[in-house]
């Protein structure tokens, strides 16, 4: 069995991002043309000069056709992706190793997502033939049973648990109150995060990340040709993917304090990348934080804190936006919403900005300019107990 | 000897008292409490539970299946094979419904006490009328089952029966209509009176008994029908026929009622159903020594002094009387047929897969194991009658109910095995974990006019 990655092997030399929002006014096809001009702006190049493509897409169409008919490609290979919530992080991956295999000079990855015309609340999967037994609860529901569990085993009482999950949700619309592409662009007060509205156990509405439309887009080369795009090039050092065995569902020993799916994909991660102390040597960290607990509990599994401490470093500010390693600098979930597939390049999107120097100053990371040269971004799908996990690490600079 | 070798009683955990129907309607009511079946639960979920009891508290195993109901889940479709499936009968057991009438129940039961072999002879019912009627408030839902067989194993020897058959409006209903309606209750009550008079002389003739060592219980329409014709019997005793409590069970009231007898009788006592309906019919039995040592699994008495009281808008929305507001989720889809036709033993027999080399159970059952080195090395695992522990749970506010908010739980059983379930007959504040749970088979929901039966957990009361 091997990993062995394509560490600084690929690079990404332009990327686009639209804005993310409840966006009545604009189609699929409509974010997929703008994430792709930007990016096609962003590496100065034009579409012919593009010899392949991947789109990442949930549930918004199927066939590679979604991309090739607004984009109107002529005779051009475009691959179709899903992994659930991974989706547009997986797309770059298998683009990346397409690239890596020199099978291509020059590919495209484009990930989008319109969630909001089904008029329901939430994300919904849509239907596949099945017997009728499988559980039919909410995201919000399955994550929000890592509250009673973590606060349990940690010793951690409700009143503080409930201190955590607010300080996370306040850090996020924080941070994402300074970025102009974020869904919600308000600092939110303790007292609406703890009278918001219940939605699923102890979780409320500022607990849950939001829904919205939105795409992005990367375009990637071989790391020898980066500087012909670009002086400030960004280096995949890593892309890890693992897809549980749903074990943890119906295996009384999985304790819903951790998600082992993405603890083995963190291992592989920085193995990878030849990372030794994560807590260090990242930069910053673009997470998965479809609900407070999950980031909470991502914390301890990416390796950026120890077990069951996690909840205290985010009451130290250990994540905060000027703390000694910030998550989620651009607002995640919380602040842009989440459209599947789009999701995970918006997180490259923002290690691409704080990277190359180019993330507006109220929210630019000080860890970088301290020294530390990496960022990762982590994508989960599913549920505690049976998910897929990605985590990407990111840098300017070659080994 | 053939009879009665074990019976079942289920009724559904939730009540309605009675007087909360004036207080929203402005009219009807009365004194009291019925039963009132959950949302997710209907005639057939209603026979399974009832038929697991009996069949936990007999060896024999039924060569028949016979389902009586007057408010059948399916047309055309046969319901009998639901809890065939859910009860997991061997293929070789025909499974009939008997529909339509109240009177069907009954009559399953003389076929099945005329007949030979083992049968089970399943009821569940489901009562109700327009809000403020007579019938929503004196109906009632239960489910009760009796196993009929030969031998010594026999409680209850049949000893002869007495029917009286009549064509006259008394109580009717057009198919797809949500009520009965009826006739002069007077003009009933003087034409059942006469009926059981023919027909309890001719059951007392073919059983050899006189009337005054008799004890009998009586299953009509209303209760005052009821009392009018025990009355008229000159039977040693009656027994009480559940209408202050759970209400007129329709075609699960026979079945109800004499299981009701059987708990209540002493070796030796000779006991009577008589079952008004469309004319009159009386089966007599004999109770015998064997019914002394009788194991009853959940006696209708303790089943009376559980349960938990029932709000009326709640009733009248899970019956579908009163439209309330769902989560703005999409409604799910209808299950696959083929789909469901492959894991009928899980969906519906709730049975699970055990990795023989490592013992690890799986639910849903698995072909592979955990490490992925081992194929089809599965042995079945029935759990539909494992309890377990909660592990953890939440409430779900948002997702999709035909009653929200869903309570759900992680299930850990005894001896291995978890589920990430839903819990049903619960309320919020009663869920904790470390809570033990226990398995009910019911209906999810309803998509293209496909019922969705699986298995929730409950809460293990007493």
């Amino acid at each position: 069995m091997a990993s062995h990655g394509i560490r600084d092997r690929v690079a990404i030399v332009g990327m686009g991002c639209t804005k993310f929002t409840e966006n009545w006014g604009q189609g699929l096809d409509d974010l997929i043309i703008d994430a792709s001009n930007d990016a096609y702006a962003s590496a100065g190049v034009a579409k012919d000069d593009v010899d392949a493509y991947w789109f990442g897409t949930a549930q918004s169409g199927m066939s590679g056709i979604t991309l090739a008919r607004p984009l109107q490609l002529q005779n051009k290979p475009v691959t179709r992706v899903e992994n659930y919530c991974a989706t547009g992080s997986e797309a770059l991956r298998q683009a990346s190793y397409a690239v890596a295999s020199g099978a291509y000079d020059l590919v495209m990855v484009v990930g989008a997502e319109k969630v909001k015309d089904t008029g329901f609340q939430g994300l919904n999967a849509f239907p596949i033939p099945n017997d009728g037994t499988a559980r039919t609860l909410t995201a919000a529901a399955m994550f929000s049973m890592l509250v009673p569990a973590y606060g349990k085993k940690y010793g951690v009482d409700d009143e503080t648990m409930r201190s955590v999950l607010t300080h996370i949700a306040r850090k996020n619309h924080f941070n994402g109150a300074r970025n102009e592409r974020a869904q919600f662009r308000k600092e939110i007060s303790v007292e609406q995060v703890e009278r918001a509205p219940k939605m699923a156990g102890t979780l409320g509405v500022f607990d849950c990340a939001g829904v919205a439309d939105g795409a992005a887009s990367a375009i990637v080369c071989r790391a020898e040709d980066a500087h012909r795009y670009t002086d400030t090039p960004v280096y995949v050092k890593a892309l890890s993917f693992v897809a549980g065995n749903g074990s943890g569902l119906i295996d009384p020993s999985y304790d819903y304090t951790t998600f082992p799916e993405i603890a083995a994909c963190a291992v592989d991660a920085y193995q990878q990348a030849g990372v030794t102390d994560a807590r260090s040597e990242v930069a910053l960290a673009e997470v998965h934080d479809c609900f407070t607990p999950t980031e909470l509990v991502l914390m301890e599994d990416l390796q950026f804190s120890e077990r069951g401490t996690a909840w205290r470093d985010v009451l130290d500010g250990v994540f905060d936006l000027d703390g000694e390693l910030p998550v989620n600098p651009d607002g995640g979930l919380k602040s842009f919403g989440h459209p599947v597939g789009a999701s995970g390049l918006r997180m490259m999107f923002e290690a691409w900005l704080q990277l190359r120097g180019d993330a507006p100053e109220e929210r630019t990371v000080k860890s970088l300019a301290a020294g530390r040269k990496l960022a990762l971004t982590h994508n989960l799908g599913g549920y505690p107990g049976e998910m897929v996990s990605f985590i990407s690490l990111l840098g300017t600079e070659k080994s | 000897m053939r009879g009665i070798l074990s019976w079942g009683a289920y009724l559904p955990y939730r009540r309605l008292d009675r007087s909360q129907i004036a207080a929203f309607v402005g009219q009807g009511g009365g004194k009291g409490t019925r039963t009132v079946a959950s949302y997710d639960e209907d005639a057939a979920t209603l026979a399974v539970e009832a038929s697991r009891l009996a069949l936990k508290a007999t060896e024999s195993r039924p060569e028949t299946l016979l389902f009586a109901t007057a408010s059948p889940p399916y047309a055309d479709k046969t319901s009998a094979t639901t809890v065939h499936a859910a009860l997991r009968l061997d293929p070789t057991v025909t499974a009939l419904d008997l529909g339509a009438s109240t009177r069907s129940a009954v009559g399953g039961l003389r076929l099945a006490l005329q007949g030979s072999g083992t049968a089970l002879v399943a009821a569940g019912d489901l009562r109700t009328g327009l809000a403020g009627s007579a019938d929503e408030a004196a109906g009632g839902d239960a489910g009760a089952a009796l196993v009929v067989g030969d031998g010594d194993a026999v409680v209850a020897e049949y000893l002869g029966g007495g029917s009286a058959t009549a064509e006259f409006l008394d109580r009717w209903r057009v198919p797809g209509d949500v009520r009965s309606r009826v006739w002069d209750d007077k003009f009933s009550e003087v034409t059942y009176g006469g009926l059981a008079r023919d027909a309890w002389a001719s059951a007392l003739t073919a059983a050899g008994v006189e009337a005054d060592r008799v004890t009998v219980a009586v299953a009509a329409p209303t209760a005052r029908i009821g009392k009018s014709v025990a009355g008229k019997l000159g039977a040693a005793g009656v027994v009480g026929d559940l209408t202050d409590t759970v209400g007129a069970t329709g075609a699960a009231q026979p079945a109800l009622l004499l299981a009701a007898l059987l708990e209540q009788a002493q070796p030796g006592q000779a006991l009577a159903l008589v079952t008004v309906g469309d004319g009159v019919e009386v089966l007599v039995f004999l109770a015998t020594d064997t019914l002394a040592s009788h194991q009853v699994g959940r006696p209708i008495a303790t089943q009376l002094e559980a349960g938990a009281p029932l709000a009326y808008g709640r009733f009248l929305s899970w019956r579908g009387m009163l439209k309330v507001e769902p989560p703005r989720r999409p409604e799910p889809a209808r299950p696959s047929g083929t789909a469901a036709a492959r894991s009928s033993d899980w969906k519906y027999g709730f049975v699970a897969s055990r990795d023989t080399e490592s013992g690890t159970v799986f639910l849903p059952p698995s072909r592979v194991s955990f490490d992925g080195e081992r194929t089809d090395q599965m042995e079945q695992v029935p759990m539909a009658d494992v309890q377990g522990t909660i592990a953890t749970f939440t409430v779900d506010r948002m997702a999709y109910s035909p009653s929200p908010p869903v309570i759900f739980a992680v299930v850990d059983f005894d001896g291995g095995g978890r589920l990430p379930i839903e819990l049903t007959d619960t309320d919020l504040e009663e869920v904790e974990i470390g809570k033990r749970i226990e398995m009910t088979f019911r209906r999810l929901f309803t998509a293209d006019g496909i019922h969705n039966y699986f298995w929730k957990g409950r809460l293990v009361r007493g």
